[in-house]
């Protein structure tokens, strides 16, 4: 009987009808709601526990490129500084370095961004479907292999006996060195092979937005007269706008994240000139010299900067097409 | 786009026709460009270790056939913990990411609950504003989880992509589905493990692929939490061999020292590779479909 009141009096309550006739005051309707819906929220404390910690926790521990941060004395006990670690990252020997680094490995990857478009395109185009499945999973499988095994690979190939330097020194002269010791050769190897490992995955995304797209535009268009080009061109792409903004926008927030795990698998001193990135840079101030605060401080930088720029990216695609992610 | 009627032939112009040849070309070489860095390393890892420092440029095929780099990795202790940590970290690391996941992903589908859109629109937040590597590190560190395994799994228990997934395929769950079950006077509980979870089993194949695969992948936090060697993972393992080239474990104690630590490189390669790609066939299709499910959302 018990049970049965409960639930007679929650199925009314379904789809919206807070706003019902009845004005509520906001905290009638918190009260209203946590007694209907307790369980849930005991349900979903384990995970806004973890949040907290986890994700919510290092937002506020961010406040410790404001201190002097001592893990001896404790987050509460540390000195209060102010800016200074931010004037002293702007005023570093190495910021602009850093700074011109992050921006150009980011933007050369930047322009690898239509290349799985383009194979999705040409994969579409592929009249054998048989054809196409089998360069979808060969295109697929560097998706799997493991970052570190991906870079073991890319040190062994261009290593001053490897496989790819040999190639290169025949065709281009090339000295038979380790490529990764001159500094100038770290840019190309970093930007292929990455698109080397990402191109096909990438596709995905695009392939299976092509196969949503009404197969009767297509069929309107043929009766037009319209060939295969201006179909692609007048259907295909501007169906692929929405994914591809949305891609582009989610790109735009990695841009000062660029692929620093790789960076700190493949890097060596050497190289530093051209391949330090910042957040390798606090890697190596923060965990390795333990200068917290410092290195959290140019953290912050960090993450303000890929913050703004989503935002940014985020409010002129809305502007330009409609589209964003929020 | 060959459906066409019957009557009304299309003419495929000759630049079409070319277009095709070029872009089945184009295929090719670029399966090609994908494979053969592979397939060096296989035909390395199998070649004698004199015969591969003596050849120059890229191998298709195994010179001088031999199996001595794999029996010096065979022997290497280290690997073999280190797969025996990564397969702890994937098993249970993923069991428990899968649980509460959706178990999130339930809540937050559920309509008519005050806080849901409060709660979602925080966890989108730490999507884009993270704290950085520094704060994250002290965290850990602060709550006592340096130096454990548990590093690895419990820091990164949910994936806010992951759980907007699978929160998008609950909610496409059509009510009626659960209304009966309500009738009843089945909890939120029940109604979860007993109605949901089998209706969005093709989801929870998927995102259990998308953790496996990351817990298999990751080695920065092993790098930054983990100091004893039992605990190495596997690619903190791998990292040491392949990138600080550190064989002396495997080629201490035998006569062709030097040349056979070339060969073990590519020897452990295959072996912490093999795995992985052996299953992909299999689990493709799945991958493709998370995909979708990601893009309906997006």
């Amino acid at each position: 009987m018990g049970y049965f009141n409960k639930n007679t009096k929650e199925l009314p309550v379904q789809a919206g009808s807070f706003q019902g006739a009845v004005r509520l005051t906001f905290k009638e309707r918190a009260v209203k709601d946590f007694k209907r819906n307790w369980t849930l929220y005991l349900m979903i404390l384990p995970v806004i526990i973890y949040y907290l910690i986890f994700k919510f926790g290092p937002m506020f521990g961010l406040s410790i490129s404001f201190m002097d941060y001592k893990p001896a004395r404790g987050f509460f006990g540390s000195r209060f500084v102010g800016l200074k670690h931010f004037k002293n990252f702007f005023s570093d020997y190495y910021f602009g370095r850093l700074l011109i680094n992050t921006i150009r490995i980011s933007l050369f990857d930047l322009m690898t961004f239509p290349a799985p478009v383009i194979l999705a395109l040409l994969i579409n185009e592929l009249k054998n479907k048989r054809y196409s499945k089998v360069v979808q999973t060969v295109t697929y499988i560097p998706h799997f292999i493991s970052t570190v095994v991906i870079c073991g690979m890319i040190l062994k190939l261009t290593s001053s006996g490897g496989g790819i330097t040999v190639i290169l020194s025949r065709l281009f002269g090339i000295k038979h060195e380790a490529m990764l010791n001159s500094v100038n050769n770290f840019l190309p190897i970093y930007i292929t092979s990455e698109l080397w490992a990402t191109v096909g995955w990438n596709s995905i995304i695009y392939l299976s937005a092509l196969s949503g797209i009404d197969q009767e535009l297509y069929d309107a268009a043929k009766v037009d007269g319209a060939g295969r080009l201006k179909q692609v061109l007048y259907i295909t792409i501007p169906c692929l706008l929405p994914t591809i903004t949305i891609m582009l926008i989610l790109k735009m927030g990695k841009i000062f994240n660029v692929g620093y795990e790789k960076i700190m698998l493949l890097y060596n001193p050497m190289i530093y000139e051209k391949a330090d990135v910042i957040n390798t840079f606090v890697y190596r101030k923060g965990l390795i010299d333990a200068q917290y605060s410092y290195s959290a401080a140019v953290g912050l930088f960090n993450c303000v900067i890929s913050f703004l720029l989503v935002t940014i990216t985020n409010r002129l695609s809305k502007k330009a097409s409609g589209n964003g992610l929020w | 786009m060959k459906k066409y009627k019957s009557g009304t032939r299309i003419r495929v112009s000759r630049s079409e026709q070319l277009f095709d040849l070029f872009n089945v070309v184009l295929m090719f070489v670029l399966m090609a460009a994908v494979m053969i860095p592979l397939i060096h390393v296989v035909a390395a890892s199998f070649s004698s270790p004199s015969a591969y420092v003596r050849h120059q440029g890229l191998l298709l095929a195994p010179i001088d056939f031999c199996l001595d780099a794999y029996r010096a990795v065979l022997k290497n202790k280290n690997i073999l913990t280190g797969y025996a940590n990564t397969m702890f970290v994937v098993v249970v690391g993923t069991a428990m990411n899968v649980f509460v996941t959706t178990i999130a992903a339930y809540v937050l589908s559920r309509k008519n609950v005050l806080w849901n859109n409060v709660i979602m629109m925080a966890l989108v937040f730490s999507m884009y504003f993270s704290g950085g590597m520094i704060p994250f590190y002290l965290v850990v560190k602060g709550v006592g989880l340096n130096n454990s395994i548990w590093a690895l799994i419990i820091p990164s228990l949910v994936s806010t992509y992951n759980l907007i997934i699978m929160r998008t395929s609950m909610a496409a769950v059509p009510e009626s589905m659960e209304e009966s079950a309500k009738l009843d006077g089945a909890s939120h509980w029940t109604i979860l493990w007993k109605i949901m979870f089998p209706l969005v089993k093709p989801t929870v194949a998927v995102i259990c692929l998308y953790y496996a695969v990351t817990h298999w992948n990751a080695w920065f936090d092993s790098m930054l939490f983990i100091r004893d060697r039992e605990h190495y993972p596997l690619q903190l393992i791998l990292r040491e061999i392949l990138i600080q080239n550190d064989t002396t474990a495997m080629t201490a104690g035998g006569g062709d020292d030097y040349l056979i630590s070339e060969t073990i490189q590519f020897a452990t390669i295959v072996v912490a590779t093999l795995p992985i790609l052996a299953i992909y066939p299999y689990i493709q299709k799945y991958f493709v479909k998370g995909v979708m499910i990601g893009a309906v959302k997006g």
